[in-house]
């Protein structure tokens, strides 16, 4: 290695292998991986929600992670936006292409998209 | 995409205690879970958490897995990395895991023992893949020697270690800039950087954690001090007793030199620099610097007087830094952040960090990393979770066979070098070994000399004589045939052998008989005077002797002493015959009724 940009090219292409342990990112995104939510699609949606969130170079400040059953199994695919200061967002009967939005509208452009929130039940 | 990553500890700890064959499980069961695609597995260095390997930490959550079995694997596999629930029974720290279930994040930073934590020279233990140079890089590795080498001179980096106040991690506490800067003013046609990893304490396993976990750091940091010192060369001179740090070590340098962060013209700076390991056979002494540079030169590893100090004349007659791993480990961080980064941590005259080697009676055994100025309450109860079984707290032997005793009075002291000096005790490496109620502190004392005792090179009179010596006073004591004159001559010899001899080790040998002698003095007169041991441990100051009232007999002592000390008539009470009895402990372990005690 000759150049200090050389190092910094590893460093970039690496990066996002470690950043998962880092675990400090400002916004998390919890998918349910319950039973309930494996059986209407999570792990697709799960699995989008990780790649476009790296492909969009939001690792750093977003963490996606999952969590079990939260009780409205008839809304699986659930998903829940945490954010510091914020209300937490829960969308609803999630796909992987309605992932890829969130992360766009929401994650990025920090819009949240009403349509797939929860409504009053 | 990988979506989440299981760390393993590959430590030397957790190593013995199994993560190889978990490994190899949650490889078979995430296979079988066709979640191959979406998690990593990781093996790491250290986490700190010994006593409860082996540790697996799961990511991004954090979730801090202790005392994991192979039959857990499918468990974890299953219900985290399938379904997102956490496996709460193998949470370390279940009351921290239950708050933390509550809003969905069980990290490893909640936990009690780590919360008052600060990881510097730790940082990348336990996070990294020890044999990734990419993972390191990831980390900012190697950032730190970039901007060494293109943006500062090498006056410029000596005084930002100066300014940063870091001083000699293994125990000698000497300002770790102006060490550099004397070797730096010396001119020579050659130099050299040298890194003590001759860990030698008893229970001391700080360096060895470093070298494992972190292996790369060593080698940035070693290349940034052969740049500010004007030396080509550097020696790693590391135990052979370590052999997961060696081979480690090997790779990183290997990878090192494959990716021209070793060798010519680095980041073509026009600097050279090369580094090799030389393994110690695991003597003591050869943890004093000029015994080991004498061992890496290929002669028998013994001490010579000082001066000439290394700086002027070190390794093969040439200038050279000598350095202990922990205190490379702080350099690229200090480097890359600034001095103010470092300073900013840690007491007036003792700045940053320390790592901690908890062991003896302590429930948390392991790695601890604290801000300087951390009252040694906070380590042994906060962090290290106190003596396990509920004991009283009696003393921290700090430093290992060169140090001394902490007692419970110091307990609320702030941990610097200064003030623990002040109060007549010192910091030492790092090797904090606990000891509890019932732990003879005359007897400690002698644990540790009879250690010295055997590592006494045999070079000078003072430490060879002067320590067996010391030692025979100490075994007159225990046997209950000492008398106060002989605690005054093992006094003064105590001081006589640390004017006198050559090295450290000689000069540092009595101090855990003088730091015992002068704070636990009443139990060293009862062994003496009263003849007795007050912690029941000297074995020919204890009687054995059971109590009438309580004695059912059963006679299970008796049928059960190996040397029928015990005599007694069925439901009658039994008694011991002091003459027989060789003080095993058998009849206390066997009796049900709590009749036999110590006396």
């Amino acid at each position: 290695m000759k150049s200090l940009e050389e190092l910094a090219a590893i460093r970039e292409r690496m990066q996002n292998k470690v950043v998962l342990r880092e675990g400090s990112g400002d916004i998390r995104v919890v998918v349910g991986m319950a039973t309930c939510g494996i059986a209407a699609g999570a792990r697709p949606v799960l699995n989008a929600f990780v790649e476009e969130v790296n492909r969009e170079g939001l690792s750093d400040k977003v963490t996606v992670t999952q969590t079990g059953c939260i009780g409205i199994c008839q809304f699986e695919p659930v998903v829940e936006v945490f954010e510091a200061g914020k209300e937490k967002v829960t969308y609803v009967k999630m796909t992987p292409e309605k992932a890829k939005e969130v992360v766009e509208k929401h994650l990025k452009g920090g819009k949240v998209i009403t349509d797939y929130v929860i409504k009053d039940i | 995409m990988v979506r989440a990553q299981v760390l393993i500890c590959g430590g030397t700890g957790c190593t013995s205690s199994g993560s190889a064959k978990l490994i190899a499980e949650f490889e078979n069961q995430i296979a079988k879970n066709d979640l191959s695609e979406e998690v990593k597995i990781v093996q790491t260095g250290c986490f700190g958490l010994c006593a409860l390997g082996p540790v697996v930490i799961v990511y991004p959550d954090g979730t801090f897995y202790s005392q994991v079995k192979e039959a857990d694997v499918k468990e974890i596999v299953e219900e985290h990395l399938l379904k997102g629930r956490v496996v709460s029974r193998l949470v370390y720290d279940e009351a921290a895991a239950d708050a933390a279930v509550e809003n969905g994040n069980v990290s490893l930073s909640d936990t009690t023992f780590y919360a008052k934590q600060k990881r510097v020279a730790l940082r990348n233990c336990g996070v990294i893949n020890p044999e990734s140079i990419d993972e390191y890089i990831a980390m900012d590795g190697y950032a730190a020697l970039g901007k060494a080498l293109t943006e500062m001179t090498p006056e410029e980096v000596i005084k930002v270690v100066s300014d940063s106040g870091l001083r000699g991690r293994g125990g000698g506490g000497f300002p770790t800039g102006k060490k550099w800067s004397f070797t730096a003013a010396n001119k020579a046609d050659q130099k050299y950087v040298v890194c003590n990893a001759d860990e030698g304490d008893p229970g001391a396993f700080m360096d060895r954690s470093v070298l494992e976990g972190d292996p790369h750091c060593i080698v940035e940091a070693m290349t940034i001090c052969g740049y500010a010192t004007g030396a080509t060369q550097g020696y790693v001179y590391v135990r052979a007793e370590y052999p997961i740090a060696v081979k480690r070590l090997e790779k990183a340098i290997k990878d090192a030199r494959e990716y021209g962060l070793l060798g010519k013209d680095i980041f073509g700076s026009g600097f050279d620099f090369d580094l090799h390991i030389r393994l110690g056979a695991g003597a003591f002494v050869c943890g004093e610097e000029t015994a080991l540079m004498t061992s890496i030169e290929g002669n028998r590893g013994e001490p010579r007087p000082r001066p000439p100090y290394p700086a002027v004349k070190g390794l093969f007659g040439k200038p050279t830094t000598e350095n202990n791993v922990e205190t490379f480990a702080n350099i690229p961080q200090i480097i890359l952040k600034g001095a103010e980064f470092f300073n900013s941590m840690g007491t007036e005259g003792s700045k940053g960090t320390k790592v901690f080697a908890l062991g003896g009676k302590i429930n948390n055994t392991g790695l601890v990393e604290i801000p300087m100025g951390t009252t040694l309450r906070e380590v042994i109860y906060d962090i290290g979770g106190g003596c396990p079984n509920g004991k009283k707290f009696k003393a921290a032997q700090a430093g290992g066979p060169s140090g001394g005793c902490l007692p419970a009075e110091l307990l609320d002291e702030p941990i610097d070098y200064d003030n623990l000096r002040s109060k007549g005790a010192m910091m030492g490496s790092g090797g904090l070994i606990v000891m509890d109620e019932d732990t003879c502190m005359v007897d400690i004392a002698k644990f540790f000399l009879k250690f010295t005792v055997d590592e006494s090179c045999g070079k000078c009179t003072p430490c060879r004589v002067g320590t067996r010596r010391l030692l025979e006073l100490l075994e007159k004591i225990t046997s209950g045939n000492g008398t106060m004159e002989d605690l005054d001559r093992m006094e003064k010899l105590c001081y006589y052998i640390k004017e006198n001899s050559l090295c450290g080790l000689g000069q540092t040998a009595p101090n855990p008989v003088l730091s015992t002698y002068q704070r636990f003095k009443d139990e060293y007169i009862a062994h003496v005077v009263d003849k007795k041991c007050p912690a029941h441990v000297c074995k020919n100051l204890v009687r054995f002797e059971i109590d009438p009232a309580l004695c059912k007999g059963c006679t299970k002592c008796a049928r059960n002493c190996p040397v029928n000390a015990i005599s007694g008539a069925v439901k009658e009470p039994h008694v011991i015959d002091q003459t027989k009895c060789i003080k095993c402990g058998t009849c206390i372990d066997n009796c049900a009724f709590h009749a036999i005690s110590k006396k």
